[in-house]
């Protein structure tokens, strides 16, 4: 990560993707944690629900809920109109629910905390200060906080580990915490928003997921506050043949305004490891949440062995006026990707953007993009997707823009583009258009094409070799959703986009 | 109310009980030299058996109405308004009476460099050249997605023409439907194979059926030109479904053009195959659809696979809809690995000139090469404002400015068609129709 490129920076071309294009290596994040992990016994029954359900001392409703999604789940077929292929997924060989031992009872102080999970967020690379609040210290919120202010919660496998900032945020009047802790101390809240946005029938993941995610964040804007810093959750998956669904829950109260960022990786391992997540988000009138995502779970290795199975169902619903949602993905990780962070624009005037950067190399296989789905008069949405394939990976951009007959005056604009890079990979677009009135504007625009060979050549005249040319390039094709991102992760997503494509030239 | 339609269907909705019962209502010909093509194609159809609503391939359009064992009848019509198109052009004409050659009615069929037949009357010939074309493309079809209803004109058909195109006929050809009986559910089948470096433009016009199936398959070889242009008219109450399946050679040109006016329920496939480096396959519709209290719904599907080096293709469709009009297209480009230099484009976009009509697309790539120029457009919306406003403002009447908008918005369309005659013919059709309809 230190080496310094012999490489003048030249006029034109960031310095951060020349020394990201030197440092290009593997896969980072592919190490795991030795740590002594108490288990659920394999597979799924009833029991195991009720199981989860009782260590995280759920309340008898929650359990209920549970159990109702879970024998819906039973009766419901895995989804197969995705443009992805993977062998037959073997539900009863994950285990549902897996915590470290020391998380059992929650550690006092430094010394008790496992050195070995303290150890883990150091390597990931978040500071000690934020380190000690997040492996469950208590004490160490009053330690003051120096420039960055981000407060996080991190889960770890299927628990909390902990969350930073609570004390702060709560002067404010926001609620951060993980959605175990949240049924505990808010039910009213969890009761009247969890799965108002992503019903527990809703589709074969999301209802699994209702059945068994074990955590997740729970985040309450009250009416007219602006989140004094931006909320982040960190999921790690660390245990083998372990599957993590985690549920996330947003509620923007009225004229509030939050910037929720979200951040993955796992170890690198031979079999292929599930993660089926959901989050809903509430929006009400005026507020505003932005939900960026970089997600870099480990995609397997070269020949397409191991990597996370990522499921997801995200959603947004913009339930009242002018309430707005903008979602921001960067997808590098994972072996197969199918994911569709939608918008429901319920309210008038309400506003979705989609911003999204999939790249899929080597093995990797990614369908994902976006519904938005206009109800209410003059709503607006965009949507700009740029899809990277690379090696033998298949990169698939779908989504559905539909207008409502009631939702007059609305406006669409959609552009998505796909970069080809090698013979042996592919790129697909399947949108969906649904127009049902006529005073709206829906315009839809997708290209495909390759690495430009004159912008290739003029590179290589600077004296960049093919790939740090071909990192160049990327970038500035990906420029548009990386400017949509909060300054720190457009830096990371920077990065990440020249590594999930090292070795993809030549 | 869509829901409402699907509750009232049986359970087993285009399930093997329906497929019987649509088997049962026709009579089946036994074919000559299509014999095995036919039987293949039974046995094709009841594999994959009809369409059910929830086919992702059948989203947007209910396939029931194909479905039924026979059509409602359908009155047959005065002439209309317009005089029929391409009347004083030059060219050969084949009639067709509810599908089936009328030899009386039409031209003789001798003409230098093409050889014209008809499928009833040439089954009989078991060395006939059309015997190892007949139900091939639309067999080739289904690899990627089942065409049921290909397959059961493929078995079903009764007649159609068989052209050989050796060299450069000095007249293009033009296939007239008549209608005679009102509950006609017309099914004929075209082959054309047009050798290398020969060149024919079809014409094809006039109302069949109360109901219609149609299958066009085109052979175009190395270096041969191939146009066809259809206007075929449909009026209210009428369903149709069809399918154009092509295989483009090497140099060669497909080129296609449909007007589509009105008709309760039409859906056509278009399958082109590019199977020769450098082919050039344009596929373009202009489709007019007065809703009538919201019985109009066409759905264009196409698929094009790209399948060689530098082929180009262009998809071009444009929908005016009003009163209810629910207008579909579902356009597909396939690159497959090798085919480079590719320059596939494909944009669809509709009109809607009032509040109840409906645009529903699916335009989707597929590639699997990397040194391709692929891209599609889509978009929806109304007239507008401010152009009429500046229509009006120069003392252009409402009425028409909306008429000479709507023809602006259908030219790409219609640039599709090369010859100048041909094209303002279907112009001036398109302006009596619009100026009716204002």
């Amino acid at each position: 990560m230190n080496t310094t490129p012999d490489l003048e920076v030249r006029e034109g071309v960031d310095r951060e993707t020349v020394e990201t294009v030197a440092n290009m290596g593997s896969y980072k994040y592919g190490w795991d944690t030795e740590i002594e992990m108490e288990y659920a016994p394999k597979g799924l029954s009833e029991d195991i629900v009720r199981l989860i359900s009782q260590k995280n001392e759920e309340p008898e409703w929650m359990t209920e809920w549970r159990l109702a999604a879970y024998r819906r789940w039973v009766t419901m077929a895995e989804p197969k109109w995705a443009m992805l292929n993977y062998p037959e997924i073997d539900f009863q060989e994950q285990y549902y629910y897996a915590r470290p031992k020391s998380m059992e009872v929650k550690p006092k102080s430094l010394d008790e905390v496992d050195p070995k999970l303290l150890a883990t967020y150091e390597k990931l690379g978040i500071p000690l200060k934020e380190q000690m609040i997040l492996a469950g210290v208590e004490g160490a919120e009053d330690t003051p906080a120096d420039a960055r202010k981000v407060a996080v919660d991190a889960v770890f496998d299927s628990v909390s580990v902990g969350t930073t900032f609570k004390d702060e945020l709560k002067k404010a009047g926001v609620i951060f915490c993980s959605i175990s802790e949240a049924i505990r101390e808010y039910p009213d809240l969890v009761k009247k928003y969890l799965g108002s946005v992503v019903p527990p029938t809703d589709n074969f993941y999301a209802t699994l997921n209702s059945a068994v995610f074990s955590d997740g964040s729970f985040v309450y804007i009250p009416p007219g506050v602006t989140c004094p810093m931006e909320l982040s959750t960190y999921f790690r998956i660390n245990a083998e043949n372990t599957g993590q669904f985690e549920r996330t829950l947003i509620i923007a109260d009225r004229g509030s305004y939050v910037s929720y960022l979200e951040g993955c990786t796992a170890p690198k391992r031979d079999t292929a490891q599930l993660h089926a997540a959901v989050v809903e988000i509430v929006i009400l009138e005026d507020a505003e949440v932005k939900y960026s995502t970089v997600q870099n779970w480990f995609p397997g290795d070269e020949e397409g062995k191991g990597g996370i199975y990522n499921f997801v169902t995200k959603r947004a619903d913009c339930r009242e006026a002018r309430a707005k949602v903008m979602w921001t993905q960067v997808e590098t990780g994972s072996a197969i990707t199918w994911k569709y962070p939608s918008c429901i624009l319920r309210g008038e005037e309400s506003s979705g953007e989609f911003y999204s950067i999939a790249i899929a190399n080597n093995m990797q296989q990614a369908d994902t993009g976006t519904k938005m789905i206009h109800l209410g008069k003059n709503t607006r949405s965009r949507i700009v997707s740029k899809g990277i394939s690379a090696g033998k990976a298949q990169n698939t951009y779908r989504g559905l823009v539909s207008m409502h007959p009631r939702a007059t005056n609305s406006r669409n604009y959609t552009q998505c583009d796909s970069l080809l890079i090698g013979d042996k990979c592919g790129a697909h677009t399947v949108p969906y258009i649904e127009v049902k009135n006529t005073s709206s504007r829906v315009e839809h625009e997708a290209t495909t094409s390759k690495v430009d060979d004159e912008q290739l050549f003029y590179c290589r005249q600077r004296g960049m070799d093919e790939e740090q040319a071909v990192a160049v390039i990327v970038n500035g094709f990906v420029r548009d959703v990386l400017q949509a991102l909060p300054m720190e992760f457009a830096m990371e997503a920077q990065s990440l986009v020249a590594i999930s494509l090292e070795g993809s030239v030549g | 109310m869509a829901d409402a339609a699907l509750k009232s269907r049986p359970a087993d909705a285009g399930g093997a009980d329906a497929l019987t019962a649509r088997l049962s209502a026709l009579d089946l010909p036994k074919g000559g030299f299509t014999a095995p093509a036919r039987a293949a194609a039974l046995a094709r159809l009841k594999d994959m058996g009809l369409p059910k609503p929830r086919d992702e391939y059948w989203r947007y359009t209910d396939p029931a109405a194909f479905n039924a064992p026979s059509p409602q009848p359908l009155p047959i019509a005065g002439a209309g308004p317009d005089s029929p198109l391409f009347e004083d052009l030059d060219r050969l004409r084949l009639v067709f009476v509810d599908g089936v050659f009328d030899a009386d009615a039409s031209d003789d069929l001798a003409l230098d460099g093409i050889e014209i037949g008809t499928l009833a009357a040439s089954e009989a010939d078991p060395g006939h050249w059309a015997a190892d074309l007949y139900g091939t493309l639309e067999a080739e079809s289904h690899k990627r997605v089942a065409r049921p209803f290909a397959a059961l004109n493929t078995a079903a058909a009764g007649d159609g023409v068989l052209i050989r195109v050796t060299g450069k006929p000095s007249r293009p050809v033009h296939l007239i439907h008549r209608r005679r009986d009102e509950a006609a559910d017309v099914c004929y089948h075209h082959v054309i194979r047009v050798e290398p470096g020969a060149e024919m433009t079809l014409l094809e016009t006039g109302m069949t059926g109360a109901r219609s199936s149609f299958v066009l398959e085109v052979d175009v070889a190395d270096q041969a030109r191939f146009h066809l242009i259809s206007a075929k008219r449909a009026g209210h109450q009428k369903l149709g479904w069809g399918g154009i399946f092509a295989r483009v050679g090497a140099e060669a040109l497909f080129k296609s053009f449909a007007l589509s006016v009105n008709g309760t329920m039409m859906r056509y496939e278009t399958v082109v195959d590019m199977v020769g480096d450098d082919a050039v396959a344009h596929v373009a519709a202009a489709v007019l659809g007065d809703g009538n209290r919201g019985d109009f719904h066409h759905d264009d599907t196409v698929f094009i696979t790209h399948a060689a080096e530098r082929g180009e293709s262009r998809q071009v469709f444009k929908k005016v809809l009003k009163n209810g009009a629910k207008g579909i297209f579902q356009g597909k480009i396939l690159v497959r690995p090798g085919a480079q230099k590719t320059d596939g484009y494909q944009i669809s976009q509709a009109l809607l000139l009032d509040e109840d009509s409906q645009f529903l697309g699916k335009p989707e790539l597929e590639i699997y090469a990397d040194d391709v120029q692929c891209s599609h457009g889509s978009t929806t919306g109304a007239i507008d404002e401010t152009a009429l406003f500046y229509l009006r403002s120069r003392g252009v009447p409402r009425d028409r400015a909306i008429v000479l908008m709507v023809l602006s918005f259908l030219a790409d369309a219609l640039a599709e068609v090369d010859d100048e005659t041909l094209r303002e013919q279907i112009s001036d059709r398109l302006d009596a129709w619009l100026t009716r309809h204002a």
